[in-house]
């Protein structure tokens, strides 16, 4: 490490909660919300009015996002790859898809309490939160990293994509969960709830936003991003290297607990292929095209790559597997800081002090 | 006549002294005589078949004993009709049927003494015998029998297979007169076989030596019932049961070893060249399992080249899938992964990238369906072993191939100069450039190898599933797993784990069920690899 580094890191010690890019991504998720909101308050006769279904798309955009946005806190500021995210995702899904098949029937057993929102709203924070616990205890105290962390999560989601398969899980089996009719007593067919879920998902993704920054410029965060770069070193200063993880895997299993749950009312279903191995991977190229460590481009690539499959697989079904493999190549061997680092190049030293967090990402 | 014709020329020839005259005449004498004694006349046929007109079921079964043991020709034929309900009497006349064909509301008939055909017939016309259960165990046991005493041996050893079970007081004695005439001894032993067990029911208590230990279901059958008294015999009968069930029990242990060693030996041959790829150059290639679906779908290619010589198209896929998949090894090394050397998160998500495009690419070159490979003939089947237990062929093949392939690396790691490299590179890479090892050139032939032996892993796969482009995707996962849980950079770590992951998840089958059974393994490798993150067999020296 360098003096020159050295220096940087002590100029991010003074490093505002409130920095320059924070500032302009909030305002560009807020701004772009009114807007949408506007334009599908217009009459469908104006050429410029967003239909309902592309304020639902967006929505579903939105929580991808925030799944993004949680693979980029542990992956981008502690360096850990998780390959199984999606099945956070999955289980707050699940949780949710509990909580509306209990409204229009009684569920059998230990599920018929999901039928109070607060007890589903716990369940949707808690089933993703301990799995972490658990699964991250097991994994950082044993000092399980690199590569064996991510084939291990691998792992485990297809351990569980296959458990939810079974219909003795009481999950639904290979068809999931499905026939959702009513969110907190209003029916999910209505105009304004496709609304107030796309609001709800875009406030979700501005207020894990602000708290994924609180973190990282906490000192946690900077203990995790030490522990990331130099993990032997941070143990030895005497951080208990293996709590950082364990309580940035959990929140950020949690984001993406949330993340599931505003997803499945907005598209209707949650099967266990939420769980496959695929879609985990997927996430991970999101974050990677938009950029490690700066939160912001793992929003940008999470957008950009989800508006890229919607168009590309309805043009040209065949090309998108082609596209999405070529990105995760080039990305990784022509891009290997994504979107925010093109853009941080463009802004040039104007920003620095900045984007220092994605410069010592290493693997 | 052709007999006739055929008798008379081996005399001809045999009795050149003699006269053509006379010779043939003898001849002629000779098969009239023959027929006369084996045969019967049409009016005694008529007879024996009119005889199974009655009512009563004992006096059809009577009927039938007799056209067993008379000396027509049509005998095993007709019986073979009565069994399958085929055998028939014309409702206003005198002639007997046999239905050819009874799936119609017309059948095709046949005349039952000449085998002549005879039209058509239907429900109203042809009256078929009826039989029940007694007459029909009865008539099988007759026909068993009957094929007992002719044919050839592999025919007799079917057919006294087929008696255990089946003698009772009426066949008994003849069972036992075709048992001393018997010369072969495997017939005999089934014939003893069946004869115990009949002496058995009967209430010997010394034919139960013969049955110890015998495999065959019917013999457990049929002493189950008896062993269940508390008689004398029936303790005996339960020693003699409790022998066969530890028996087969240690047999179906062997049968789940085995499925458990082929379901290994798949794993193994998915996972060892990712453990050399992994454990030498620390890469991680996601687009493992594709390389192995390009061997499959290259012994699928070659095979579309050779129709009609299954054989020799597997044969040539072996070193074919070899060279294909190490050739698409060789280019990603060079073009993608060569550039991303100690990144490995990020070479495993361009390999994941590169396993999309194969992907598509095979979808698109080819189909998105499935492909059959053919395996030849000796590949089929199965080695049966006795009763209970059976390997069947492919899978001992790929058992066998998994063993070679593995002793083959073992040795060109062990033994050549790139084998040497190879390990000079992994234990110590700057020392090993020091000492003139051209490290990137180690590099390149290793990714090369590991990818080939993923080629021959998809042509081993190919004789056991269809060949389609996600054949590759579900390997990745285990063979990940089994390289980890084996220890990284550890050939015989690779084969204990896959071997063992295998059996684990064969012996839980049959507890829990194939899917829950694979994620106990899978949760259980987990927890080992959190409790041991070294593997089984851990690399010797300081891990950093």
């Amino acid at each position: 490490m360098t003096t020159q580094t050295l220096l940087h890191e002590r100029d991010r010690s003074r490093q505002a909660f409130l920095s320059r890019s924070t500032l302009l991504t909030s305002l560009v998720l807020i701004v772009g919300m009114l807007v949408v909101l506007v334009l599908n308050a217009l009459p469908e006769s104006s050429a410029w009015h967003v239909s309902n279904a592309t304020v639902s798309l967006l929505g579903k955009y939105f929580t991808y996002m925030l799944l993004a946005l949680a693979v980029d806190l542990i992956w981008g500021y502690l360096g850990i790859l998780s390959l199984g995210h999606g099945a956070f995702f999955a289980l707050g899904g699940y949780a949710m898809g509990l909580y509306l098949n209990a409204q229009t029937s009684p569920l059998p057993g230990w599920q018929s309490i999901m039928a109070y929102f607060p007890v589903a709203a716990l369940a949707i924070l808690l089933a993703p939160g301990l799995l972490a616990l658990v699964f991250g205890w097991l994994a950082f105290r044993s000092r399980v990293t690199g590569v064996y962390f991510s084939i291990i999560t691998q792992a485990l989601t297809f351990a569980l994509m296959l458990a939810f398969n079974r219909n003795e899980m009481g999950m639904g089996g290979s068809t999931g969960l499905t026939r959702f009719y009513e969110l907190l007593g209003f029916s999910l067919a209505s105009e304004g709830m496709t609304v107030a879920l796309f609001v709800a998902s875009g406030m979700a993704v501005l207020l894990a936003f602000w708290l994924c920054r609180a973190i990282t410029v906490s000192r946690l965060g900077r203990v995790s991003v030490a522990t990331r770069d130099a993990e032997a070193r941070v143990r030895f200063i005497g951080y208990r290297v293996d709590h950082v993880k364990l309580a940035l895997f959990v929140v950020s299993a949690m984001i993406a607990g949330v993340a599931g749950a505003l997803y499945v009312p907005q598209v209707g279903i949650i099967n266990p292929s939420t769980f496959a191995p695929l879609f985990s991977i997927e996430v991970v190229v999101w974050v990677a095209l938009g950029g490690r460590a700066t939160l912001y481009g793992a929003l940008l690539g999470a957008l950009v790559v989800n508006y890229l499959k919607t168009v590309l697989t309805g043009v040209m079904p065949d090309a998108w597997l082609f596209i999405l493999g070529g990105l995760f190549v080039l990305v990784t061997m022509l891009l290997p800081q994504g979107i925010a680092g093109v853009i941080s190049a463009w802004c040039g030293k104007r920003r620095d002090g900045e984007e220092q967090d994605r410069q010592e990402v290493s693997a | 006549m052709i007999k006739t014709q055929h008798l008379a020329s081996r005399c001809l020839t045999r009795l050149l002294m003699h006269s053509v005259l006379l010779c043939l005449l003898m001849a002629w004498g000779l098969s009239v005589s023959q027929t006369a004694a084996a045969a019967v006349s049409d009016a005694q046929a008529r007879a024996l078949l009119e005889a199974l007109d009655t009512r009563s079921f004992q006096a059809k079964g009577d009927a039938a004993q007799a056209i067993a043991e008379s000396g027509a020709e049509q005998k095993t034929r007709w019986l073979q009709a009565l069994l399958d309900g085929r055998l028939g009497k014309e409702r206003r006349g005198e002639r007997f049927y046999i239905i050819t064909d009874d799936s119609g509301r017309e059948w095709p008939i046949i005349d039952a003494i000449t085998f002549e055909d005879a039209g058509t017939g239907t429900r109203r016309t042809v009256q078929a015998f009826k039989i029940n259960n007694d007459l029909r165990t009865r008539i099988q046991g007759l026909l068993a029998s009957l094929s007992l005493s002719a044919g050839d041996e592999a025919s007799r050893l079917a057919a006294a297979g087929r008696m255990i079970g089946e003698v009772s007081a009426d066949n008994a004695d003849s069972v036992r007169a075709m048992r001393d005439d018997e010369e072969s001894q495997s017939v005999r032993g089934q014939l003893d076989v069946a004869l115990a067990l009949y002496d058995v029911q009967q209430g010997d208590i010394d034919a139960l030596e013969t049955l110890r230990g015998n495999l065959d279901t019917r013999v457990r059958n049929t002493l189950t019932p008896i062993a269940a008294g508390d008689s004398e015999l029936a303790a005996e009968a339960q020693s003699v049961l409790g022998g066969i069930e530890s028996k087969r029990a240690w047999y179906d242990r062997a049968q789940t070893l085995f499925f458990g060693l082929s379901a290994g030996s798949i794993l193994v041959l998915a996972a060892i060249g990712l453990a050399i790829t992994f454990g030498v150059m620390g890469v991680i290639n996601m687009a493992h399992g594709e390389l192995i679906m390009i061997g499959a779908y290259t012994t699928w290619m070659i095979q579309q080249a050779l129709p009609g010589q299954p054989g020799l198209a597997l044969a040539l896929a072996i070193p074919g899938g070899f060279l294909v998949a190490g050739a698409f090894g060789v280019v990603i090394e060079r073009t993608v992964i060569r550039f991303l050397k100690g990144r490995p998160l990020e070479t495993l998500l361009a390999t994941f990238g590169l396993s999309l495009i194969l992907q598509q690419l095979v979808r698109s070159v080819f189909s998105p369906l499935n492909r059959r490979v053919t395996s030849p003939d000796w590949l089929q089947g199965a080695w049966q072993i006795n009763e209970a237990l059976s390997l069947t062929l492919n899978r001992l093949a790929v058992l066998l191939f998994c063993l070679v392939v593995f002793a083959g690396l073992w040795a060109l790691m062990r033994y050549t100069r790139l084998g040497l490299e190879v390990r000079a590179v992994t234990q110590n890479r700057a020392m090993a450039r020091a000492m003139g090892v051209r490290a990137t050139r180690v590099d390149m032939l290793t990714f090369g190898l590991g990818a080939g032996v993923a080629g021959l892993a998809g042509v081993a796969l190919s004789q056991l599933t269809n060949v389609g482009p996600n054949l590759g995707q579900g390997y990745i996962v285990d063979s990940f797993l089994v390289v980890v849980f084996g220890g990284v950079g550890n050939l015989w770590g690779t084969l204990v784990a896959g071997m063992s992951l295998g059996v684990i998840n064969q012996v839980l089958q049959p507890w829990v069920g194939a899917v829950l059974a694979k994620i106990i393994v899978l949760v259980g490798v987990i927890l080992f690899i959190q409790k041991r993150p070294q593997g089984i067999f851990a690399p010797k020296g300081r891990t950093s």
